[in-house]
C-alpha cells in the first residue's frame, strides 16, 4: 500500500499532475465572492466560513476525475486489480492520496484566504478544525463517484451530479462548525456529527467503491 | 357546482393544473414508448421469423 | 402455490402484466378521480389555511409517492445484487422517473401552498430541503442509468448507487433538520398536517392516496415491460449484426 500512495503522490506532484490547481480554484473562487455580493466587510465576514466551506468542497470536487481516470486509461487500474492488494485497499489509498494532494492543501489555506473574507478572529481555528475533519470525507466520498463514472467517455459533469447530494451532510455538518465557531457559540453537536459521519464513510465506503470498481474492470 | 374557492382560487387550481399536467406528461411519455418499442420489437422479430423461414 | 420469484422470468412477467394491466387502468384512474372529485368538490375549507386545504390531497399522496417510489427502487436494488433478477433491475429503472415526477409535483404544489401560507414560494423548511435533496439523487440515478451502455453494468452501478445514495438521503434528512432548527425556530405552521387533520379531510386523502399508489403501480409495470422489451431488441439486434 505504501508503494501505491508513493506512487500516486509522485504523479500528482510531478509537472501536469495538477497539483496545486485545486488551491489555486480555491484563491480564484475566495477572490470572485467580493466582486459578486459587494465588498462591505461586515457582510463578507457573515458568510465567510460557508462560503470557505463551499469554495473548499468545490476544490475538491475539480480534481475528482483524475483520481481513477488517468489508471483507467493507461491500464495500470488494470494491473492494479490483479496485484495482491485487495480493491477496497486500492480505493482507500487513492482517496488518501487525493486527500494528501488536494484536501490538505485547502485545510493549510483556508485560515489564509479566511482573512481577505473578513473571518471572525474565533473562526479561524474552527473553520481549519472542521475542514481537518471535513475533507477526508470529500475525498472518499469523491472516489466513490470517481468509481461510479470511471468508464465513461465524458463522466466529468455526470460525476458532479452524482457526488455532490453526498455532499450535503458533510457540508451542512462542516459549515456549520465554521459559522458557529466564527459567532463565538457552542459547537460540539455539530463537531461530532461531522466527525462521526467522516469516520463512518472512511470505514464503509471503501467497500461500495471497491465494488463498483470491479463491476467497472469486469 | 364549482366549490367558492374565495381569495386562494388561484393558488389552489394551479397547483391542481400544475399535478395533472406532470401526471400527465408521465402517463403519456409512459404509454407512448411502450407503443413504440412494442412495435419496433415486433417488427425485428417478424423479420428474423421471414428470414428463418426462407 | 406459486413462488413469487417465477415473475422474474421476463416473459412470465410480460404476459401476468398484460392481464393486470387493462384492470389497473380503470381502478387507478377511477380511485384517483374519487379522490380528487371528492376533495375538490365535496369538503370544507379550513379555518385556518381557507381553500388552499384541498392542495393537500394532490400534496400528500404525491410525496408519500416520492418516498416509496426511492423505497420500492432500493429493495428491487437489493434484489437484483443478491438474486439477479433483471425484471428487478428494470424495475428499479422504470420506477426512477415516476418517483421523480411524484417529487417534482411535491416540491410545486408545497411552494404554491406555501406562497399564500408562508408569504413565500420557498422557505428553507427541512421538509422541502430534504425533497430537494431527493430529488438530485433522482436525477444522478437517472443520469447514471442513461450514462452507461452495457445494461447489467448499468444495473450494478446504479443499484449500488441507490444503496449508498438510500444511506446518505436519511443522513442528510436528519442534518437538515438539524441545520433549520440551527437558523431558526420551530416553522410556525407546518405542511406537515396530518397529525391533527379532521375526518373530512383524511376521508378523501386517503383515496387519493391509494389513487396515487396504484398509479404508480401501474406506470411501474408499463415501463417495466417496454425496458424488458427494449433490452430483448437490443439483443436480438446485436445478434443479426454478429451473423
Amino acid at each position: 500500500m505504501i508503494p501505491l500512495l508513493k506512487r500516486d503522490l509522485a504523479l500528482a506532484v510531478r509537472a501536469g499532475g495538477g497539483f496545486g490547481l485545486g488551491l489555486a480554484f480555491f484563491l480564484i473562487v475566495v477572490t470572485l465572492v467580493p466582486f459578486a455580493v459587494g465588498p462591505q466587510s461586515e457582510l463578507l465576514g457573515r458568510i465567510a466560513p460557508g462560503i470557505l466551506w463551499l469554495g473548499a468542497l468545490l476544490a475538491c470536487l475539480l480534481s475528482l476525475d483524475r483520481i481513477l481516470a488517468l489508471d483507467w486509461e493507461d491500464g495500470s487500474l488494470d494491473l492494479l486489480a490483479t496485484a495482491p492488494l485487495p480493491m477496497e485497499g486500492i480505493v482507500s489509498v487513492k482517496a488518501l492520496a487525493h486527500w494528501l494532494t488536494t484536501g490538505l492543501p485547502l485545510v493549510i489555506a483556508a485560515p489564509v484566504f479566511g482573512v481577505l473574507l473578513n473571518l471572525a478572529a474565533p473562526g479561524f481555528f474552527w473553520l481549519t478544525l472542521s475542514l481537518l475533519l471535513g475533507t477526508p470525507a470529500l475525498s472518499v466520498i469523491g472516489t466513490f463517484g470517481a468509481a461510479l463514472t470511471v468508464g465513461l467517455k465524458r463522466g466529468g459533469l455526470l460525476l458532479s451530479l452524482l457526488v455532490l447530494p453526498l455532499y450535503v451532510p458533510t457540508l451542512i455538518f462542516g459549515a456549520e462548525v465554521a459559522r458557529r465557531g466564527a459567532e463565538g457559540m457552542g459547537v460540539e453537536t455539530p463537531l461530532m456529527m461531522l466527525a462521526g459521519i467522516s469516520l463512518a464513510v472512511i470505514a464503509l465506503l471503501p467497500f461500495a467503491s471497491a465494488a463498483v470498481l470491479r463491476v467497472n474492470l469486469r | 357546482m364549482i366549490p367558492e374557492l374565495g381569495k386562494y382560487a388561484g393558488a389552489v387550481l394551479s397547483a391542481y393544473g400544475v399535478s395533472f399536467v406532470l401526471l400527465a406528461l408521465i402517463v403519456g411519455a409512459s404509454v407512448w414508448r411502450a407503443r413504440n418499442i412494442r412495435a419496433q420489437l415486433k417488427d425485428i422479430e417478424d423479420r428474423l421469423k421471414a428470414q428463418r423461414s426462407q | 402455490m406459486t413462488s413469487i420469484w417465477e415473475y422474474a422470468n421476463p416473459k412470465k412477467f410480460i404476459d401476468t402484466s398484460d392481464r393486470v394491466i387493462p384492470a389497473l387502468w380503470v381502478l387507478s384512474l377511477g380511485t384517483l378521480a374519487i379522490g380528487l372529485i371528492w376533495g375538490f368538490f365535496f369538503t370544507p375549507d379550513d379555518y385556518r389555511q381557507g381553500s388552499t386545504v384541498k392542495i393537500f390531497y394532490l400534496h400528500v399522496p404525491a410525496a408519500l409517492m416520492a418516498i416509496n417510489a426511492w423505497f420500492m427502487m432500493l429493495v428491487a436494488s437489493l434484489i437484483w445484487i443478491i438474486r439477479r433478477h433483471h425484471v428487478s433491475a428494470l424495475a428499479a429503472r422504470a420506477a426512477a422517473p415516476v418517483g421523480m415526477v411524484m417529487t417534482l409535483i411535491a416540491l410545486l404544489t408545497g411552494a404554491i401552498w406555501g406562497q399564500p401560507m408562508w408569504g413565500t414560494w420557498w422557505a428553507w423548511d427541512p421538509r422541502l430541503t430534504s425533497f430537494l435533496i431527493l430529488f438530485l439523487f433522482y436525477l444522478g440515478y437517472i443520469a447514471l442509468w442513461a450514462a452507461i451502455e452495457n445494461d447489467d453494468t448499468a444495473a450494478d452501478l446504479t443499484s449500488v448507487l441507490c444503496l449508498v445514495g438510500s444511506v446518505f438521503a436519511v443522513l442528510s434528512r436528519y442534518a437538515v433538520n438539524f441545520w433549520n432548527q440551527g437558523l431558526h425556530q420551530g416553522a410556525s405552521m407546518s405542511l406537515d398536517a396530518e397529525e391533527n387533520v379532521a375526518d373530512v379531510f383524511w376521508w378523501p386523502a386517503l383515496v387519493a392516496m391509494a389513487g396515487f399508489v396504484l398509479l404508480f403501480l401501474l406506470l411501474v409495470l408499463i415501463r417495466t415491460q417496454t425496458e424488458i422489451r427494449a433490452r430483448r431488441m437490443r439483443a436480438l439486434l446485436a445478434r443479426e449484426r454478429m451473423q
